[in-house]
This record gives C-alpha cells, structure tokens and sequence, in this order.
C-alpha cells in the first residue's frame, strides 16, 4: 500500500487473482477483453471453460449451454473439456499406464527418474511461480501446451474447414474463470504466438448467458459434449483423477501450492507421479472471475458428471489419441526476488535490509503499508519506500529530535 | 521460534543468518532450509548450489530433531562459499566413519515409522557438499560445517 492505494509489484505478480477476491473495497478488478472484439472477425468460436458448467442451477445438460453461446452471438462452440480428454487420454498412454487394447496396465515409470513427478501446466499462475520460485522444477512441468490452447488450434481449424475462411478471419475466444489465463490468452507460457485471439470474463458472459440459454433450452438443439474426465478438470484433483494408477497429488491455493512444491524440491515425495496445482480455491471453479461460490460450483460440476459417459473419448479413438503439440520455447528461471542483479550489491542490500529490521517494531502492524516489518525492511533496500513510513521510527526521531511532547504516560494510582 | 532468523549481534565479512531449529518438532523441520533457500534466491545465488545447500540444512536439520532435541543451525555467504553450520548438544556421534555409511542408523523404530531414519542423512550431506566436517564429543554434542561453492 502505497499513499492510500495497493501497488502490485508487476514482477513480482503470477496473476493469481487473489487481489480481486481479497479487497473488500473492490479495488482490484481483473483487465478483460471487451465482447466488441468479436466483430473484428468473420466467424467466431467460444471456448467456454469447464468451470463454466459449475455457474448454473440445476443444469443437466451441457448442451443448453453450449446452445445459449451460439444464441449469444459466437458462430462456433468446441469444449476446452473436450480437449482436457485429450490430454487426459494422451497422458495414459504416454506414461505406459494404459496400453493398446488393455485398458489400464501397470505403473510404469521410473521410480528416481529425474523428471518425476511430472507438474501440470494447465495453471499459468502456478506455472510462473515455479518459474519464479522453483526453477530447479522447471523440467517437472509437462511440455505439454495447455488444454485451452489444444482447444483453440483444434477450434479454428475445424471453423476453417467448415467455413473455407483463412485461419486469421477466425476469431477463437476463450471464456475464463482467472486472470491468469487472460493473460496466457495473449502472453502464452512457452509458446511464441499466442493461439488464441482473445479471452472474454465468465462472470461478463454469464449475465448475457443466462437469457440466451433459455431460448437455447426451448430451440432443443442436441449437442455431443465431453464426458466426464474433460468436465473434472473444473475442480481440483480433476485432472489427476484420469491417471488412475498413478500416485497424485492436487493441491489447490498458492500457500498449498508452495508447500507441496518446496517438498518435491527437497525430495519428500519420491513415490509421486504426478502433481496437479490449481492457485484458486478447489481448482479452476475458484477462480475470480466466476460467479458463484466454488464449493457449490464443485457441487454442480460433479453432479454434472454423474449423468455423463466416461469419456467421450473411449468411443471414439481412446487407443490412438492425437499427441498434443509441445511449447516451443522454454520456459526459464524468471528470479522475481533478487535484490540486485549484482551478488556483491545485493549482499550489501541484504546487510542493509536486516540492520534495519534490527530497528523495526517487529509488530507487522502494516500502518506503513507494507504487510510486514521484513516486507517494508526489503520495500526501504529496494527503493519502494522509506525509513519514515514506519510510525515507530519517525515518532524515535522526531522524539530524539525534540519536536515531539514526551509520551503520554496514564499515571496508576494505588488504592 | 523455529526458522525465525534469530537477532544478529555483531557481522564480519560474510552474511550470516541463525535458524533454532526445535527438537522433536517435526513439522517445523524443513524450515531453516526453507528460509535459507529464500535468503539465497534473493541474492542471486544459482539454483543448483541452492538445491544442494538446501539438502544438506534439511538434511542436517532432520538429524538434529531426531537426535540432538534440536539445535542451532547458522548460514553464511560471502559471494562465492555457502558455509552451513549446525551444533547441538545431543548424545554425540561416536564413530563418524561408521555413520557415514550408507544405510546406517540408530534412529529409533517410531522415527523410522514417521520415515525417517532410514541412514541416507549423513551421506547425502556429504555427496552434496564440497567440504563437510564432523566435530563431535560423545555425551556433549555434535557440530557439523559444510561448505557448498557456487
């Protein structure tokens, strides 16, 4: 906090969204595209993210809202969930967990092998934290591009065999839970264009939803979706759930998130295979820009996926599912809290930074803006702020100084 | 308070920082590398000695708890050497040889059951450091160095 307002350290941000959710003033709001961006393009395609389906009461089936999108506006539908299916179905066969033709096999990867456990991307905040705060688990990211990335290439092409329109005049839009993935939607992790053309709030697309589902619900066209492994990726612990026999772990918001990081890193779970992380509350239905609570959209969600097949995917090529294309650029070590590019300088910085912690109250009463004496101590070496901002500090200098009257001190009689 | 950087009296050369580390808490164990890890990063330090200083502290750390009751654990850095020390006044190690063999421990039946205890502490901390030092009296106290060049 700085002169009455919250200051992010851009740097520093991996876009969890928790500011949004945090302030009770609202004074955060999450940067999205505007729905007008649509009529920039001569066919458009929505992906609605599988959280999307948790928003809506008594909702049983998914059709009605893929039907209310194309009533909305959008030209085209293809389900990111369809994609995560993909995904899903790709990351068993790839790890020898299911094998052609029997079903589920044995574990089968190297137990002390560098690489495992394996880290989900689909995440972007949790993907810039470990780029961030655990480059030694860069290499455990699955290199993998996302499912919403899967969906969009999937998406434009098949709007671009359909409509005989050139690739760039289809407008593929992704509609999101998080600001992370608004801004994967334009600065995608690793890869070196981005594939989608925009990403559009789910909580904006809800309110004009709602009324087009009606009529989709009354027009009762049909619509084949996703089963249920693509709709679970909603919810925390949905992605892992496809690697039966795997060992996972999913763990859901960034202080989970950092705990079962900083464990792999010290190498306390050899037996996992695999990790998914979400950075909101229960995964993607969490995330800021949804609308309702995410315990009741979990609720939703796995009502929903009671009623649906397994995988849309068994039926039709389970056996042979399309290897989803890689990033293409690395992902790297993006330090975010050095204190100097130089070691020497930030040594000094970090002398400089615990001698005046030494002087600080140590009573993190944030009147300084900053949540913490050691944050405002590291705020002072960097140039954000200075000595004076802490109340305790200016009352010592101005008392030493003899501007102020001495302290007052209620004298206790006895009695 | 465990992890919690204790007060620093006096500084020489190097930057240095002081862990309690808490006997037979194991949940706080972990967090004098955890917090030695994070004082690293911020100074630039490269992953990879980080990584390795980070299993010796935790490693040391563990031994402690399990031990020692506990201990002192202190990091410094002068831009090129990390320098891990931790003492404790534990029973001691009588044949530092023999406790650096793979596989060998004294750690009791209910610490291997939490998992620990299964011998690979001390080794791990010799395979990951670039000097390691073992001064021990038996009956007073145990005090381990380990250098890690970056």
């Amino acid at each position: 906090m700085r002169r009455g307002k919250a200051k992010i350290i851009s740097e520093r941000c991996i876009d969890c969204g928790r500011c949004v959710l945090a302030c009770p003033y609202h004074a955060k709001r999450a940067v999205c595209d505007p729905l007008s961006m649509m009529e920039r393009f001569a066919y458009t395609v929505a992906l609605p993210a599988p959280s999307l389906y948790g928003q809506f009461r008594n909702l049983d089936d998914i059709g009605i809202v893929l039907g209310g999108l194309l009533e909305m506006g959008f030209n085209g539908v293809y389900e990111v969930a369809r994609a995560a299916e993909e995904m899903s179905a790709h990351a068993l066969v790839k790890h020898g967990i299911a094998r052609k033709g029997t079903g589920y096999g044995e574990r089968t990867f190297p137990a002390n092998s560098e690489i495992f456990p394996l880290i989900s991307t689909a995440c972007p905040a949790c993907v810039r934290l470990i780029c961030q705060r655990f480059p030694r688990l860069i290499p455990h990211l699955a290199p993998e591009i996302a499912p919403v990335e899967l969906a969009a290439l999937a998406a434009r092409a098949e709007a671009s065999r359909k409509t005989g329109l050139p690739p760039g005049r289809i407008g593929v839009f992704f509609i999101t839970p998080c600001p992370a993935k608004m801004t994967a939607a334009h600065f995608p992790l690793g890869l070196s264009e981005p594939v989608l053309d925009g990403a559009f709030s789910m909580a904006e697309i809800y309110v004009k939803l709602l009324p087009a589902m009606k009529r989709a619900a009354q027009n009762g066209a049909a619509f084949q979706t996703a089963g249920l492994t693509g709709v679970g990726w909603a919810v925390s612990s949905g992605e892992s759930a496809a690697l039966k026999s795997m060992k996972t772990i999913a763990a859901d918001e960034i202080p989970n998130v950092i705990a079962v990081l900083e464990a792999i890193e010290d190498g306390k779970l050899p037996e996992v295979g695999f990790v998914e992380l979400n950075a909101c509350t229960q995964g993607c239905v969490g995330g800021c820009l949804t609308v309702e609570n995410p315990y009741v959209s979990k609720m939703r969600i796995r009502e929903l996926m009671k009623k649906l097949p397994d995988t849309l995917l068994s039926r039709l090529r389970y056996e042979e599912p399309g290897t989803p294309p890689t990033r293409d650029l690395p992902l790297e070590y993006e330090p975010a809290d050095v204190l100097d590019s130089d070691m020497s300088a930030a040594i000094e910085k970090r002398r400089r930074m615990e001698a005046l912690l030494d002087r600080l109250p140590g009573l993190d009463c944030a009147s300084c803006g900053a949540p913490s004496c050691h944050a405002l101590a590291e705020d002072v070496v960097r140039g954000y702020a200075q000595e004076a901002d802490c109340v305790f500090l200016t009352r010592e200098s101005m008392d030493e100084g003899g501007y102020l009257p001495p302290p007052f001190r209620p004298s206790v009689s006895k009695c | 308070m465990t992890g919690a950087p204790a007060p620093e009296g006096r500084r020489s050369e190097a930057l240095k920082e002081r862990y309690i580390v808490d006997g037979d808490d194991f949940q706080a164990a972990g967090s004098a590398s955890s917090a030695m890890k994070k004082l690293l990063r911020s100074l630039g330090v490269p992953p990879e000695a980080i990584r390795r200083a980070a299993i010796c502290m935790y490693e040391g750390e563990i031994n402690m708890v399990i031990h020692a009751n506990g201990g002192e654990a202190e990091v410094a850095f002068d831009g090129e050497t990390i320098t891990m020390t931790l003492a404790d006044s534990g029973p001691g190690i009588p044949d530092p040889e023999l406790a650096l063999r793979e596989g060998w421990s004294t750690a009791t039946d209910a610490i291997r059951d939490l998992g620990f205890g299964a011998g690979m502490g001390l080794p791990n901390m010799k395979r990951n450091s670039d000097e390691m030092t073992i001064d021990s009296t038996a009956g007073q106290g145990t005090t381990i160095t380990m250098t890690v060049r970056v």
